[in-house]
């Protein structure tokens, strides 16, 4: 039982992470239809902002708000590389076939990861800590602060979100113009400014998602997206692409079923896992837990 | 409901077919029956629900309700190709051509229902197989020549003016060598000119070809010219089949209508 | 009278058969890089006929390779070698019945994989092609008698020029033979409109399980030259990264193009054979060609034709 709560706990705080990345792959789906490959690198850089922040720029961390300031700082300027990907790489492409931008998209990945090779180096590298740390004990359970400060700034994340989302008039543009991008234009939405908007504000959540990473993980490396890249994708899928609280949900089911994956005899699968579940629900239930099927017209 | 066998061997029979998507029903409860060698109308405003007939006989979609026979057999929920092969081609309303192939090779890739090769057939590429191939590019000739489309048989086919677009998705349609044919809007964007050309091209690929067309028509001139029994759809539903005469006298029609321009 | 194209394939494998009897005069990094040349060419030209030809765009193709690398190694190095001894007959006379049942593993599983997925479209497909990938990958890396992760060390040189050319040539007549029939005419249609070929009675599914499964029968051969050429497979060595390369290189020559994949093939590996001391660098290079292909290119590099001519014979 003791078992289960801290796998769940574990479950939960990874989870956590893996909604904030597959928010932004949903967004973007909602708005331009296509998987940006890319966003899991926007997520390693977060991680990298995070590092040279503290190491280079000397930003004091230790007490909450030079954390805060961190989180702050990898979020703005993850927001501005998504922003300047879409516009120099994604938008000229804006007509064409989606598999052209699809392998635009895995291009501009393998560019930031190799670019990041070789000038954050290739090694990997211890993150500093950013906020204090203790451990709780609730009985035999332990979870750890960063655990708890996981969760918590994910709620943040997500509740801002859902604001902008559906308080806001950008935020409605976003959904009209993922509902239908013509008719969003036809109204004189700026459909080129909502989908820089959108791009921002996945990349800024991807940056959070790569700093809440690193802080659990002992070690960043250039190449560390890939992974939880793919796994935050599965888990817009398995949500439901397209939908906002199905790529959290997604992200918390495979957060979840990946820590008791690991926990059991089947560890070294746990990376398969994922991809498992990416085929059978694209296979049984294509439109993913939350998410609507669309029939094509002809 | 009565069977299907009690009908006079109609070509295509629908049986109270309706489609919903979601809580709009497209189509609701549609029955008709088609003959062999006959010249079929389907009319009705926009939105009507001819093109989801289209696609329900063709396999395009599967009708939530009722059942369509074809030959006497049921092809309901079958797949788009298993309905092809039995003998139904069709042309789409949004020109739908293999773009980026050449117009002879749009016409003779339709050919491949009537060929026994297989995949080491083509590797081996023996005499049967290249006499067989030889066979299927000269029927490819012969059909491009009979519709004028010989000229242009090298270029690729999204370079085509609209109307030879029009035909030659025809064209194609025909070399699958169906019995029933359903055109979806085909005088489209044409011309009276070309309108009327149509027209005689219609009657001439039923004469010749043997087949029984079904076409989706806004342009009454067009129907009327040339179909012996018209259906009419409104907002789903079937309200009147008859005789271009009957029809054009019909009080649902005429008030379906309103305001337009039906006889001629 | 053999049809033209078959006469050409026969003269290439006379052709190959005579440089590899005179192979040992090259020098031994060359011939390397020019057997890798080869390997290539069947990866690029049979990843062609799914991604170019049939328009199904694949991301898993490494892990085909990986198959019939592991599926080729397991015959002439682990288990499987107790029958290859048995057999008595000279290994290089073995070798090609080896690369077959590469091949022939890498197409079941190409089957098994392709079956399911193909009823995708798109990115949907790309994604899951390429978690196949991984999956394959990882399932290697959990089988103890096939090294695990540590991978497969000491299996015997056995590609020869002859057997790499080989193979290639026939991958290459194999592409071409069956994208010139009313089969691949089918391949074309699929990828064009998918509904418009259902529409004229061709089964989509079927068309694209052949590509997809004939794609993975030849990666899998490639995977069984790799293995003799290199001595050693791991299976991270078919990581995501191997089916990016390969899928840049098809791209590069413009999809569903014969001629241009090859050039782009040699072009390809030669220079990441120039790039090889850069590491990291090589990567960047590849990566950015691909964004700029994309923008300014999309067609690829080598394409001059506007549209393929009809041919027959
Ligand atoms: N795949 C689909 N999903 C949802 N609604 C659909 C779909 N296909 C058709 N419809 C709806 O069904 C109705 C009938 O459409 P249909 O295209 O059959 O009309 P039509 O009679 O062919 O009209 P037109 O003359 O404009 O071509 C329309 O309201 C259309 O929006
Ligand atoms: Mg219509």
């Amino acid at each position: 039982m003791i078992e289960f709560l801290q796998q769940l706990i574990n479950g939960i705080s990874l989870g956590a992470i893996y909604a904030l990345i597959a928010l932004g792959y949903t967004m973007v789906y909602g708005v331009l239809r296509f998987i940006n490959f890319a966003h899991s690198d926007v997520f390693m850089l977060g991680a990298f902002v995070g590092y040279y922040a503290v190491k280079k720029l000397g930003v004091p961390v230790g007490g909450l708000a030079g954390g805060l300031l961190v989180l702050c700082l990898a979020m703005s300027i993850c927001a501005i590389v998504g922003i300047l990907i879409e516009r120099l790489a994604y938008r000229p492409l804006r007509s064409r076939p989606t598999l052209s931008v699809l392998i635009t998209a895995i291009g501009v990945s393998l560019l930031l990861q190799n670019l990041g090779q070789s000038v954050f180096g290739a090694n990997p590298k211890a993150f500093p800590r950013l906020f204090p740390e203790t451990n709780l004990h609730l009985g035999q359970l332990s979870i750890t602060s960063n655990q708890l400060l996981v969760i918590a700034v994910s709620l943040v994340l997500l509740a801002g979100l859902h604001f902008i989302v559906h308080r806001t008039k950008t935020g409605t543009a976003m959904r009209a113009l993922s509902f239908n991008a013509t008719a969003s234009s036809l109204v004189g939405i700026n459909n080129d400014r909502i989908i820089s908007f959108t791009f921002g504000l996945g990349s800024a959540l991807a940056g959070a998602g790569g700093i809440l990473y690193a802080m659990n993980y002992p070690s960043i490396d250039p190449l560390m997206g890939t992974m939880p890249g793919l796994k935050a994708f599965v888990a817009a899928v398995l949500g439901g692409v397209g939908s906002l609280p199905g790529a959290a949900l997604g992200g918390l089911l495979i957060g979840l079923i990946e820590t008791f994956v690991a926990g059991t005899g089947w560890s070294t699968y746990r990376d398969a896992v994922a991809f498992a579940i990416l085929i059978l629900i694209l296979l049984l239930r294509p439109a993913g837990l939350l998410g609507k099927s669309r029939s094509d017209k002809v | 409901m009565n069977s299907t066998r009690a009908k006079p061997c109609p070509l295509l029979h629908l049986d109270n077919v309706t489609i919903r998507f979601g809580g709009l029903t497209a189509v609701s409860s549609v029955s008709a029956s088609l003959g062999d060698n006959e010249l079929t109308g389907l009319i009705g405003p926009n939105g009507a629900g001819k093109t989801t007939v289209f696609n329900m006989i063709t396999g395009v979609y599967a009708p939530t309700e009722g059942a369509i026979h074809f030959q006497n057999k049921s092809v309901t929920g079958l797949k788009p190709f298993a309905i092809t092969e039995r003998g139904i081609a069709r042309t789409f309303q949004n020109i739908r051509l293999f773009s980026s192939l050449s117009v002879f090779d749009n016409v003779r890739v339709a050919f491949h229902l009537h060929v026994t090769q297989n995949t080491a057939h083509s590797l081996t590429r023996g005499p049967k197989f290249r006499a067989e191939e030889r066979d299927i590019t000269d029927q490819t000739r012969a059909l491009l020549d009979i519709f004028q489309l010989t000229r242009v048989q090298d270029e690729p086919a999204k370079s085509l003016p609209y109307g030879d677009q029009r035909r030659l998705e025809i064209v194609r349609a025909l070399a699958t060598r169906p019995k029933l044919l359903l055109l979806d809007e085909p005088a489209a964007g044409m011309n009276p000119a070309e309108k009327v050309e149509l027209m005689k091209l219609i009657r001439f690929i039923r004469e010749k070809f043997q087949l029984s067309i079904l076409l989706v028509e806004h342009d009454m001139k067009v129907v009327m010219g040339i179909c012996e029994r018209i259906h009419v759809l409104e907002y789903g539903r079937k309200i009147a089949e008859g005789t271009p005469a009957e029809i054009r006298q019909h009080p649902a029609v005429v008030a379906a209508y309103l305001g337009k321009e039906i006889t001629h | 009278m053999l049809p033209r194209s078959q006469i050409v394939l026969l003269i290439s494998l006379i052709t190959a058969g005579i440089i590899s009897a005179s192979s040992s005069r090259i020098d031994d990094y060359i011939l390397d890089v020019i057997l890798g040349i080869g390997i290539n060419i069947i990866l690029a030209v049979s990843l062609n006929l799914i991604n170019g030809f049939t328009g199904q765009f694949s991301l898993g193709h490494a892990g085909f390779m990986a198959v019939g690398a592991y599926a080729a190694g397991t015959l002439t190095t682990g288990p499987g070698k107790v029958w290859f001894d048995a057999s008595g007959a000279s290994p290089a006379l073995l070798f090609p019945f080896v690369l077959f049942a590469g091949g022939l593993t890498a197409a079941v599983v190409g089957l098994a994989v392709g079956a399911p997925s193909l009823r995708l479209k798109g990115d949907y497909l790309a994604i899951v092609t390429l978690g196949f990938g991984e999956i394959i990958k990882v399932i290697l890396q959990n089988i103890e008698w096939l090294g695990g992760s540590r991978g497969m060390v000491g299996i015997p040189s056995y590609t020869s020029f002859f057997w790499c050319f080989g193979a290639a040539a026939v991958t290459i007549y194999a592409a071409w033979a069956l994208v010139n029939s009313t089969l691949g005419r089918g391949f074309l249609a699929v990828a064009d409109d998918e509904i418009a070929a259902e529409a004229m009675g061709l089964n989509t599914t079927r068309y694209k399980i052949i590509a997809f499964v004939t794609g993975a029968f030849f990666a899998g051969i490639a995977g069984g030259l790799y293995a003799h050429l290199k001595g050693y497979i791991s299976p991270a060595g078919f990581d995501f990264n191997k089916s990016i390369e390969i899928v840049v290189m098809v791209i590069l020559g413009g999809m569903g193009r014969h001629v241009g994949v090859v050039i782009a093939v040699v072009l390809l590996t030669v220079l990441s054979e120039k790039l090889r001391d850069f590491g990291d660098k090589r990567m960047i290079v590849y990566s950015a060609l691909l964004i700029l292909l994309m923008l300014t290119r999309p067609q690829g590099l080598f394409t001059w034709k506007p549209a393929r001519k009809a041919i027959t014979g």
